[in-house]
């Protein structure tokens, strides 16, 4: 691992050590948010799954209904009937934090609180597979809109955990070695300087001993 | 705030729809519909969109700009040309960009 390009100086190993306290524990506190993370999505992910499951047969029940009635009606009569619906559906976006993550709430409501209004036409003239088609579909709304909630969050949590997981592998691999290189790196430096400078003193102080005394002339 | 709900996709798939309170955008040329996603998504009104799966795979590009958007929600729905497992695929990918392989669907 590279050894970061800095003065080794004591200023600077304070500064780096300080930043390696820092950085090992950001790295903790991600992967703790990381883990906690991934088992909730795991949980929401298996719910979706049986969730969408069910509303596909659903949806695909909802389709024979829809076949069936344009089997016994004409096409026209058919969309005739559709045309102009009776019902309105709004939908209230909240907001739920999970770990940081934004998640969306859907609370839906109905225009008219009346269960009767889904069927935006006359009974006279249409056939009863209109009818059954038109209370399937209604019946599987409630998971369709549970469904569009729970894939939402799935997505939005799913770049997250992605995101923190790149962060937590940088400071893993990353970040925390090369400070601790750096660290190693520096504190040789000053001992090897210390080292220098001791021999040097040491050198000096024989020099003028010598100087002084004559020492070296003695022990020859 | 309050908003509403939309579906996009073929007009056979999609008609009944409306009767339950879905505001419905029948489109049965899928660059069209791509298109049309956008301009409904753009306009902020929508908390939903479900798309037919022939859009929702049609529309790639322009799904990518409401990724990390809360709001709208765009959720892939079979349309009576039956199932194509798009839906599932879908949450697989997620399984697999959050754990780096799918643990969940690959039984």
């Amino acid at each position: 691992m590279a050894v970061m390009n800095v003065n080794p100086t004591r200023m600077q190993l304070s500064k780096l050590k300080k930043q390696l306290v820092t950085a090992v524990r950001g790295h903790k506190m991600l992967k703790d948010k990381r883990d906690e993370l991934m088992r909730q999505f795991l949980e929401l992910v298996r719910e979706t799954r049986d969730l969408r499951e069910q509303v596909e047969r659903e949806l695909l029940l909802c389709n024979d209904h829809f076949v069936n009635a344009s089997a016994v009606m004409s096409k026209q009569a058919l969309d005739g009937s559709l045309l102009s619906p009776k019902q309105q559906i709004s939908v209230e976006v909240g907001s739920k934090n999970v770990m940081s993550v934004d998640i969306p709430q859907f609370e839906t409501n109905t225009r008219t609180a009346d269960k009767g209004d889904i069927f935006p036409y006359g009974f006279a003239f249409t056939s009863f597979e209109l009818d059954d088609a038109v209370i399937s579909l209604d019946r599987v709304l409630p998971d369709l809109i549970k469904l569009a909630q729970y894939e939402k969050s799935c997505e939005l949590m799913s770049a997250e955990i992605e995101k923190t997981r790149r962060r937590v592998n940088s400071l893993e691999h990353v970040m925390i070695p090369r400070y601790q290189e750096t660290i190693k790196y520096i504190s040789m430096k000053l001992e090897e300087n210390d080292r220098s400078s001791r021999t040097r003193l040491m050198k000096v102080k024989d020099m003028l001993l010598d100087k002084a005394h004559g020492y070296s002339e003695q022990y020859k | 705030m309050a908003k509403n709900i939309a579906v996009i996709g073929d007009g056979e798939s999609i008609k009944g729809f409306s009767a339950v309170g879905l505001d419905i955008f029948p489109c049965d040329d899928p660059a069209e519909a791509a298109k049309l996603l956008r301009r409904i998504a753009d306009s902020d009104n929508y908390a939903v969109i479900y798309l037919t799966e022939l859009v929702y795979n049609s529309a790639e590009k322009e799904r990518g700009r409401y990724e990390d958007r809360m709001t709208p929600a765009i959720i892939p729905i079979p349309g009576v040309t039956g199932n194509s497992q798009t839906g599932r695929r879908r949450l697989s990918g997620f399984v697999e960009k959050a754990v780096g392989s799918d643990i969940i669907f690959n039984n």
